[in-house]
C-alpha cells in the first residue's frame, strides 16, 4: 500500500508515492536524491538528519514522509541561496567547525534555526540549543564558535 | 551554486590554511557510502544473535523467503567460505587465534554475532525478512569480564582451548626484584579502563559490486585501510588481488574502529557474486553497538618502588585485557602498545610487565583512538598522583623529578624516544592553567558549596607507525611504510596520490601545503587523491597518528624526486651543470644570475613535450616513494584539568582545561588544534560519561545511543590549547603526529582533578566513567554523616 504526498523541498514541489512507514529522511535521500541529510542513529539521538520543516528544525528520521504532506522542507542543499552561502556555512569553514563532515549538515540546519532572529545568542544558549546534535570529531568548540560568529553576522546582514 | 573561495594565503607549511575538504561538505555534496546507488542494487540485513553464548539448534528461513522482494537468505552453509575474519597480530608467536566465521557456524559467542544474511530489493524489506527468520538457540553459560574469564571454572568461550587465555605478554628487566625491594616506599594504583564504543557518526557501510562475467569486484567501504581490505577480500573471497578494487568515498569518522576489516565486507562481496547484483549494507546505529569493535576494557595495576623524593626506582605492571569473543585485525597488539608505553615519559630503569589477554562473550575489542596507549598513561598518571599524595609532594614536582632529560633515550621496554623536552611542556601547561593560584579557586568554590580540584597528566605516545622490521618483530603481519605519488601535469598542476586514508584529518589540505612549500606551486594547484586502490600505490592507511610522519615523509621525498628531475632538465636547457643551479621560489636558476632559470611548471611542460631532454632521462614529471620510517615518533605534552563537583548530585563538571602538546613541526596549526579539541573531548567523554556495559549473561546493556551516553556541546567545556615544538629527527618534515594525544592525556587529568577535589573527604580513587551516581556514592560512603558539606 502506498500513499501519495506532495512536499516542497528547497522550493521545488514533488509528488511522491511512499509506503506509509517510509521515514522522511529516506524519502529525501533515496526518492529525491538529496543525500546531504545524513542518518547517524536509529533512536532520535544524534541530529545528523536535521532539516527545516516550515522553518523549524526537525529530525527527519523521526517523522514519516506522509506526515510532511503539504509542508515545506529545507535541507542542507537548500541552505545557500543565489546570493551565496548562508553565514553559518561560511563560519563553519572559517572556524574549522568540521572534520569528517558527517554531522555537519545536521549541525548547520540546527544552528541556522537556532540563530534565526537571535543574533545576540550566548555561548551557553548555543551549547544548550545544539544538545540534540552529536559530533564525534571536533569537540564542539569550533562548532559553537562558528554558530556564534554566524549569529553576529546575520545581525549585520 | 554558491561555493567557498580558498584563502589566498601562500598556503605553505606552518599556516592555518582553511580546508579544501570543506567546500562540498558544507553544502551537502559529500559522498559517503550510503549516498551511493548502483544499477540494480540490492540491500542486505542480518539476523544477529540476541544471546552472548548459545548453540544454534535450528534456522527456519521460510517466512523470510516468502516475502516479496527477497533475493537471498544466506547462512554459513550457503556461503561455503572456509576463511574467517582475519587477525594480523600474533605478538607472542603462540597467540591463540580462533577462527571467526563470517556467519555463525553452530555456536554464537557474543551478542550481535550474525547468523543469517538477507538480500532484498530495499532496506525495509531486507529488515522485515531478517526479522522473519526464526532461529532456535540453546543458551550456554557466558562470561563477560576479562578477569572472571581467566578464573579456573569460567565457561569456555572456545571449547577447543583448555581456558580463555589468548596470550600473555611479558617483559622484565634483569635484576628487577632486587631493585624493587631496595626502594623505601611502595605505591600502588589499580584502575579499570572501561570498555567504550567508538561511535563514529557515520556507521560502517559497504556497497559490493561483483561482476560475474569478468570477475572484477569493486567494494565501496567506509574504512581507514582500503588496501588491507583489498588484500583480505582477495584472500577470503578467493579471488585475485588484481581483480579487486576498494574505494573509500568520504568517511564519516573512524577513531580506530575502521582500522579493521569486517565480515560484512567479505559477506557483501560474496552475496553480490551469488545474487549477481550490487549489494549495499549500511549498519544501523544500534547494530553498530555490537557489530563494530569496542575499545579498551583493561583491568590494570601499577606498583612503584619509590625514593622519599618521589623518584621511581622500579615499576611493576599487571593487567588483564578483555579481547572479546574473537580477534579482529589487531586485537592482541592493542595491549602490546600498552606494554610499550608502561614507563611513559619517566626514566625508569627497572620494569616488570605482564598482560594476560582473555576471551569473553563480548564484541571483540581493538583499536580505539589512542589504542593501548591511553591505558598505560591513565594508570601511570594516576600512580604518580598517588606517589605525590603518599609522600606529601607536589604532583608537578614528582613528574619533573622523573622526566627523561636526554634524547634519544632507550626505555626499559626497548623503545628509542626520538626527541623531547618534557619539562618545558609541563611548565607551559602549569603557567596557562594558573597552577600557582589554584588554592584560591578551590577556596572560592568551597564557599559556593562545591568541591574544586586540579589534575595533571603528562604523557608521551608512540606514533609514526611503524618501521616494517619492527612490526614484524612484534608479530604484526603487515608492514608500516607508506606511499605517495606526485604527478605534475603538462601545464604544471599537481596531483598527489597518497596511501594515507583520511576521514576528517584534512590530508588534502595539509598535503597541498607541503607541496606548495616544497615545490613552490600555488596551494590551489594541488589536488590530493586517496582511498582508491585502482590507481593508488599500495598504502597502509590512516591510524595511530601516523599519516603526517610516514605518508608526509613519503610525499616529501616524492616532491624532492620531482624537483631533482626538474633540475636535470633545467641544466640541460640552460646548458650548465646541475651543480650550477640553485632552487628558490619554485624555480631552478643559475647561481649568481637568477634571471637565467626555469619554473618547475615550465620544466614539467618540458618533461611532457620531451623533445629536448637530457640523454637517458625519461619523459614525464612524476615520482613515487615508498617510505619505511627508520623509527617511531614520540609526541608528548602535559594537560591540566580543573573540575568542580556538586556534592548534592555527584556531577563532575570540567571547568578548565589546558592542553600543551608537542607534535614536532606543524604543517597546519588550525588542523592540529582541531585534533586536540576532538581528542580531549573524546577522552573527557570516557572519563565522565561513556561506558559499554554487559550483563553477566552476555546481553549488551548499552545497545543504543539512548543508554550509551555520548556527550553533547551542552555537557562539555572549552579547551585552551598550546604547543611546544621539538622537531622529530626521524623524518624530513620533523613532524610527530597529533591525532590521539588528546585521548591519551585527558582521562587521567580529569580523574586526578576529581580525586584532588574530593581528597578532603579522604577519597583517593574514582573509577571511570565518573557518572553522578558513582561520585555521589563515593562522597556518601566517604562521608556518611554529610559533615563536610
Ligand atoms: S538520524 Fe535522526 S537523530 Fe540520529
Ligand atoms: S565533523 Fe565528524 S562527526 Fe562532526
Amino acid at each position: 500500500m502506498r500513499s501519495s504526498i506532495r512536499i516542497t523541498v528547497n522550493g521545488v514541489e514533488h509528488d511522491l508515492e511512499v509506503e506509509p512507514r517510509r521515514l522522511l529522511v529516506h524519502a529525501l535521500r533515496e526518492d529525491l536524491g538529496l543525500t546531504g541529510t545524513h542518518v547517524g542513529c536509529d533512536t532520535s539521538s544524534c541530529g545528523a538528519c536535521t532539516v527545516h520543516l516550515d522553518g523549524d528544525a526537525v529530525l527527519s528520521c523521526t517523522m514519516l514522509a506522509v506526515q510532511a504532506n503539504g509542508r515545506s522542507i529545507t535541507t542542507v542543499e537548500g541552505l545557500a541561496t543565489a546570493g551565496g552561502l548562508h553565514p553559518i556555512q561560511t563560519a563553519f569553514h572559517e572556524r574549522h567547525a568540521l572534520q569528517c563532515g558527517f554531522c555537519t549538515p545536521g549541525m548547520l540546519m540546527a544552528g541556522a534555526a537556532l540563530i534565526e532572529g537571535n543574533p545576540e545568542i550566548t555561548e551557553a544558549e548555543v551549547r544548550q540549543g545544539l544538545e540534540g546534535n552529536l559530533c564525534r570529531c571536533t569537540g564542539y568548540q569550533n562548532i559553537v564558535d562558528a554558530v556564534l560568529v554566524a549569529a553576529r553576522e546575520t545581525a549585520r546582514a | 551554486m554558491a561555493t567557498i573561495e580558498h584563502r589566498p594565503a601562500s598556503g605553505g607549511i606552518g599556516e592555518s590554511v582553511l580546508r579544501k575538504e570543506d567546500a562540498k561538505l558544507i553544502v551537502g555534496q559529500g559522498r559517503f557510502v550510503d549516498d551511493l546507488v548502483l544499477p540494480g542494487m540490492l540491500h542486505a540485513a542480518f539476523a544477529r544473535s540476541p544471546f552472548g553464548h548459545a548453540r544454534i539448534t535450528g534456522v527456519d528461513r521460510s517466512a523470510a523467503l516468502a516475502l516479496p522482494g527477497v533475493a537471498a537468505v544466506l547462512t554459513a552453509d550457503e556461503l561455503g567460505i572456509a576463511g574467517g575474519v582475519p587477525c594480523a597480530s600474533n605478538p607472542t608467536g603462540d597467540t591463540r587465534q580462533p577462527r571467526q566465521p563470517l556467519l555463525a557456524e553452530g555456536i554464537v559467542r557474543y551478542c550481535g554475532e550474525p547468523v543469517v544474511m538477507v538480500i532484498a530489493t530495499n532496506r525495509y524489506t531486507a529488515r522485515d525478512a531478517a526479522d522473519a527468520i526464526v532461529i532456535d538457540y540453546e543458551p550456554l553459560p557466558a562470561v563477560v569480564d576479562g578477569r572472571k574469564a581467566l578464573a579456573p571454572d569460567a565457561p569456555l568461550v572456545h571449547g577447543q582451548y583448555p581456558d580463555n587465555l589468548c596470550c600473555t605478554l611479558r617483559h622484565e628487566t634483569d635484576g628487577f626484584e632486587e631493585a624493587f625491594a631496595a626502594a623505601p616506599h611502595v605505591v600502588r594504583s589499580a584502575n579499570f579502563n572501561q570498555r567504550i564504543t567508538p561511535v563514529s557518526m557515520e556507521t560502517r557501510g559497504v556497497v559490493a559490486d561483483w561482476v560475474r562475467a569478468s570477475g572484477e569486484v569493486t567494494l565501496y567501504t567506509s574504512t581507514q585501510v582500503p588496501h588491507f581490505v583489498r588484500t583480505f577480500v582477495a584472500v577470503i573471497n578467493e579471488t585475485s588481488e588484481s581483480k579487486v578494487r576498494v574505494v573509500t568515498p568520504d568517511v564519516g569518522g573512524g577513531f580506530g574502529a575502521k582500522l579493521n576489516t569486517y565480515r560484512e565486507e567479505y559477506l557483501a562481496c560474496a552475496a553480490s557474486k551469488i545474487v549477481g547484483a550490487p549489494v549495499k549494507w549500511i549498519e544501523d546505529r544500534s547494530e553498530s553497538h555490537n557489530a563494530t569493535i569496542h575499545g579498551r576494557d583493561q583491568h590494570q595495576q601499577y606498583e612503584a618502588a619509590v625514593e622519599a623524593d618521589g623518584k621511581i626506582r622500579a615499576l611493576r605492571f599487571r593487567a588483564v585485557q578483555n579481547n572479546g569473543a574473537y580477534l579482529q585485525l589487531l586485537t592482541p597488539s592493542i595491549s602490546h602498545l600498552t606494554v610499550f608505553m608502561v614507563p611513559g615519559p619517566y626514566a625508569i630503569e627497572n620494569i616488570s610487565i605482564e598482560v594476560r589477554q582473555a576471551f569473553t562473550n563480548t564484541t571483540p575489542t581493538d583499536a580505539y583512538r589512542g589504542a593501548g596507549r591511553p591505558e598505560a598513561t591513565h594508570g601511570l598518571e594516576r600512580l604518580v598522583d598517588e606517589i605525590a599524595d603518599e609522600l606529601g609532594l607536589d604532583p608537578a614536582d614528582v613528574r619533573r623529578r622523573n622526566f627523561i632529560e636526554e634524547f634519544p633515550y632507550t626505555t626499559s621496554v626497548g623503545l628509542s624516544y626520538d626527541s623531547g623536552d618534557y619539562g618545558t611542556a609541563l611548565d607551559r601547561a602549569l603557567e596557562l592553567a594558573c597552577y600557582d593560584t589554584f588554592e584560591e579557586r578551590r577556596a572560592e568554590a568551597r564557599g559556593r558549596g562545591r568541591y574544586r580540584g586540579i589534575g595533571l597528566s603528562s604523557y608521551v605516545e608512540v606514533c609514526g607507525l611503524a618501521p616494517s622490521a619492527v612490526t614484524k618483530a612484534i608479530g604484526i603481519s603487515a608492514p608500516g611504510w607508506e606511499s605517495s605519488t606526485v604527478r605534475m601535469h603538462p601545464f604544471g598542476k599537481v596531483t598527489v596520490i597518497t596511501g594515507s586514508s583520511p576521514h576528517g584529518q584534512g590530508h588534502a589540505t595539509s598535503w597541498s601545503q607541503i607541496v606548495a612549500t616544497e615545490l613552490g606551486v600555488p596551494f590551489d594547484d594541488v589536488e590530493v587523491i586517496h582511498g582508491d586502490t585502482a590507481f593508488a600505490p599500495y598504502g597502509l592507511g590512516t591510524y595511530g597518528s601516523r599519516s603526517l610522519a610516514v605518508a608526509g615523509a613519503a610525499l616529501y621525498r616524492s616532491v624532492q624526486k620531482v624537483k631533482e628531475k626538474g633540475r636535470a632538465i633545467a641544466a640541460h636547457e640552460l646548458e650548465c651543470s646541475v651543480d650550477d643551479l640553485e632552487w628558490a621560489d619554485g624555480r631552478w636558476s643559475v647561481k649568481g644570475s637568477p634571471e637565467r632559470g626555469a619554473t618547475i611548471q615550465g620544466l614539467a611542460t618540458s618533461a611532457w613535450v620531451a623533445a629536448n631532454l637530457p640523454p637517458g632521462l625519461e619523459p614525464g614529471m612524476e615520482a613515487t616513494t615508498f617510505h619505511d620510517p627508520p623509527n617511531f615518533t614520540f609526541p608528548f605534552g602535559t594537560h591540566v584539568c580543573e573540575v568542580e563537583i556538586d556534592p548534592e548530585t555527584g556531577r563532575v563538571e570540567v571547568v578548565g582545561y589546558v592542553a600543551v602538546d608537542d607534535c614536532g613541526n606543524v604543517i597546519n596549526p588550525m588542523i592540529v588544534e582541531g585534533q586536540v579539541h576532538g581528542g580531549v573531548i573524546q577522552s573527557i567523554a570516557q572519563a565522565i560519561f561513556e561506558e559499554t556495559v554487559y550483563a553477566e549473561d552476555g546481553q549488551l546493556r548499552t545497545p543504543t545511543l539512548v543508554e550509551y551516553q555520548v556527550p553533547s556541546a551542552a555537557d562539555l567545556p572549552r579547551i585552551t590549547s598550546d604547543r611546544t615544538v621539538t622537531p622529530s629527527p626521524v623524518n624530513p618534515l620533523g613532524t610527530k603526529g597529533i591525532g590521539e594525544a588528546g585521548t591519551i592525556a585527558a582521562c587521567p587529568a580529569v580523574v586526578n582533578a576529581a580525586v584532588d577535589a574530593l581528597s578532603v573527604l579522604g577519597i583517593r580513587h574514582l573509577e571511570m566513567p565518573m557518572q553522578p551516581h558513582r561520585v555521589w556514592e563515593a562522597i556518601r560512603n566517604a562521608n556518611p554523616t554529610g559533615a563536610a558539606r
